[in-house]
């Protein structure tokens, strides 16, 4: 990785203060709000401010990793990732460098989630935190793929639309404002197969509760793949003038 | 047993660029037919052609940004990719804007520091004149205030091949002349440039050689001076009616007679024959009125085919400039 292209893409990311600041504020007001007024109500075995931060952790991560696509999006739509694309930055490193970016923000989004949550009430060993945020990290792996793919597919002024329909939809059918249907229904079966399902459930898993699974790894296994490759080939097949 | 290591060397290949049979439609629009050319190192060429020509998607196929449908690109003796990859090649690109939350001097550093061996950012500022602007952020400047930073753009990363496709599109006068001054410098530092455009004028100010190029074709390639005659053409407007349109067409001078009503339009290669045969053979034309033919119809009197118009294969996005700046 460029380490001068990097640190570049880093202070553009700070410098768009609307958008940082935004896409941050959304889910920790949310979860003050919410989780601050359920602070001592029970989901299943889960306190409801821990059950509530890992579902606005999926809901903010996802917004965090989708937003590096309408970065993209801009990009492409000033000409400057055809312009990138003739020079020596190789593919592999300008995607490195994109996919670094959206972790980052994620980062920041899930970091400010702990500490909300923290203040909340939200205790467990230093180890279950660890555990907890390295499944996180492993379930974005999708969606900062799809991230890449629709910021390589989709125009820019279709890009609000396409992320916060997107973003609804798995953030809501993954179960992040609420599980969907009862253990064991076939309805919540079905909503297993949407990769942040187990976002949800990796932010309840290091609470000592329900862990991942074969199912769940297989889940985000394959959807890992099947988006990287599709970020891949939008990203090849987007080499044409705007 | 003596090996003459100065004949393996040498060899019989150019270290230049190669475009061999190059082809690309997009869906039913044969934007470039099969294009053949060859540029030796340090020559300074003009890809001159009307809007719909295919010089964009030659220079697109040319970098590697498109891949040809058929034909090959050789960009000193490596593939388009390969002499990408090796930083060998900077280009300002047709509608292209810039990146914003970056100054001038951020953005013009960030670039520089992707190439293996990029000429000092400070020195590219001085030179494009932009360095009272150098720490203004790029969301923040006028359109000839962006046209010069994307130039400073390409001109940081010191390549071997230095493209510019219309480059001077969205400029004044004004401008365009700055533009060039400072182009010249790095042609004469003997760099191999290639141009597009569609300004003659531009063409035969900056370029030692111009590939005339129409409908996807090259159709005619030269030094300047030849190129000039051949396209610098004259138009001859005169009310005649009755014309008979074969007798002005043999008239000395004119290589096309076409009428419009009860006027006719002569495309001359010697306008100044052509008048004076004119009139003495016809004093009863009027309103006659002697102009430069713009390039469509030079490149229609040229092709001698006006029922196919250039503007039949409409890629290059010329209208398009942007120069705005955002995310």
């Amino acid at each position: 990785m460029n380490a001068i292209y990097f640190r570049y893409e880093i202070l553009r990311l700070f410098r768009n203060r609307q958008n940082f600041i935004f896409s941050l504020i959304f889910p920790i007001v949310l979860y003050l709000v919410i989780a601050g007024q359920n602070k001592d109500a029970v989901v299943g075995d889960l306190p409801f401010p821990t059950y509530y931060m890992a579902g606005m952790i999926t809901f903010g991560g996802l917004g965090a990793v989708i937003g590096g696509g309408a970065r993209i999006a801009f990009e492409r739509d000033r000409g400057w990732t055809r312009q990138l694309r003739i020079s020596p930055l190789s593919p592999l490193s300008y995607l490195r460098t994109k996919v670094a970016t959206s972790y980052l923000m994620a980062a920041i989004t899930i970091t400010l989630l702990y500490v909300a949550g923290i203040s909340l009430g939200v205790r467990m060993p230093l180890q279950r935190w660890v555990e907890m945020t390295a499944l996180i990290l492993i379930g974005l792996i999708p969606f900062v793929a799809l991230g890449i793919m629709l910021g390589h597919l989709i125009k820019s002024d279709s890009m609000g639309p396409v992320m916060g329909g997107g973003m609804s939809f798995l953030s809501i059918f993954g179960g992040a404002f609420g599980q969907l249907g009862a253990d064991g229904s076939l309805f919540n079966k079905i909503t297993q197969v949407i990769p942040s399902y187990w976002i949800v459930r990796a932010g309840q898993t290091a609470t000592g509760g329900r862990a991942w699974g074969t199912t769940g790894w297989v889940v985000v296994a394959v959807w890992s793949i099947v988006l990287t490759y599709g970020a891949m080939w939008a990203y090849r097949r987007d080499a044409g003038r705007p | 047993m003596t090996v003459n290591t100065a004949a393996l060397t040498r060899g019989p290949t150019t270290g230049g660029i190669s475009l061999a049979g190059l082809t690309k439609s997009f869906g039913d629009v044969h934007a470039v037919r099969g294009v053949d050319i060859e540029i030796a190192p340090g020559e300074t060429v003009a890809l001159l052609g009307p809007n719909g020509a295919g010089k964009s998607t030659t220079i697109d196929m040319m970098l590697g940004l498109l891949p040809p449908d058929s034909g090959s690109v050789t960009l000193f003796g490596r593939s388009a990719r390969d002499a990408v990859a090796a930083g060998t090649v900077g280009a300002m690109l047709q509608s292209g804007g810039l990146i914003a939350f970056l100054t001038v001097r951020e953005l013009i550093t960030m670039m520089a520091s992707l190439y293996p061996n990029p000429l000092p950012v400070a020195e590219v500022l001085a030179v494009t004149g932009i360095t009272e602007i150098a720490g203004q952020r790029t969301d923040k400047l006028s359109g000839g205030q962006t046209q010069r930073v994307r130039a400073a753009l390409a001109l940081v990363t010191n390549p071997e091949l230095l493209v510019l496709d219309e480059p001077t599109v969205a400029m004044d006068v004004e401008g365009r002349h700055q533009f060039w001054t400072f182009m010249r410098n790095v042609a004469s530092s003997g760099k191999t440039v290639v141009f597009a455009t569609h300004y003659l004028e531009e063409a035969d100010s900056y370029a030692d050689r111009i590939i005339l190029m129409a409908r996807g074709r090259v159709v005619a390639d030269g030094p300047t001076t030849e190129i000039k005659a051949t396209v610098g053409l004259k138009t001859i407007r005169a009310t005649l009616p009755q014309a008979d349109l074969p007798a002005l067409r043999a008239l000395p001078g004119v290589s096309l007679a076409e009428s419009r009503g009860e006027a006719i339009v002569l495309t001359c290669s010697d306008s100044d024959q052509a008048i004076r045969a004119l009139l003495s053979n016809y004093a009863q034309a009027r309103d006659v009125e002697i102009s430069g033919a713009g390039l469509e119809e030079a490149f229609l009197a040229l092709t001698g085919d006006p029922a196919a118009h250039p503007g039949q294969t409409e890629r290059d996005h010329t209208e398009h400039a942007h120069t705005g700046v955002d995310q």
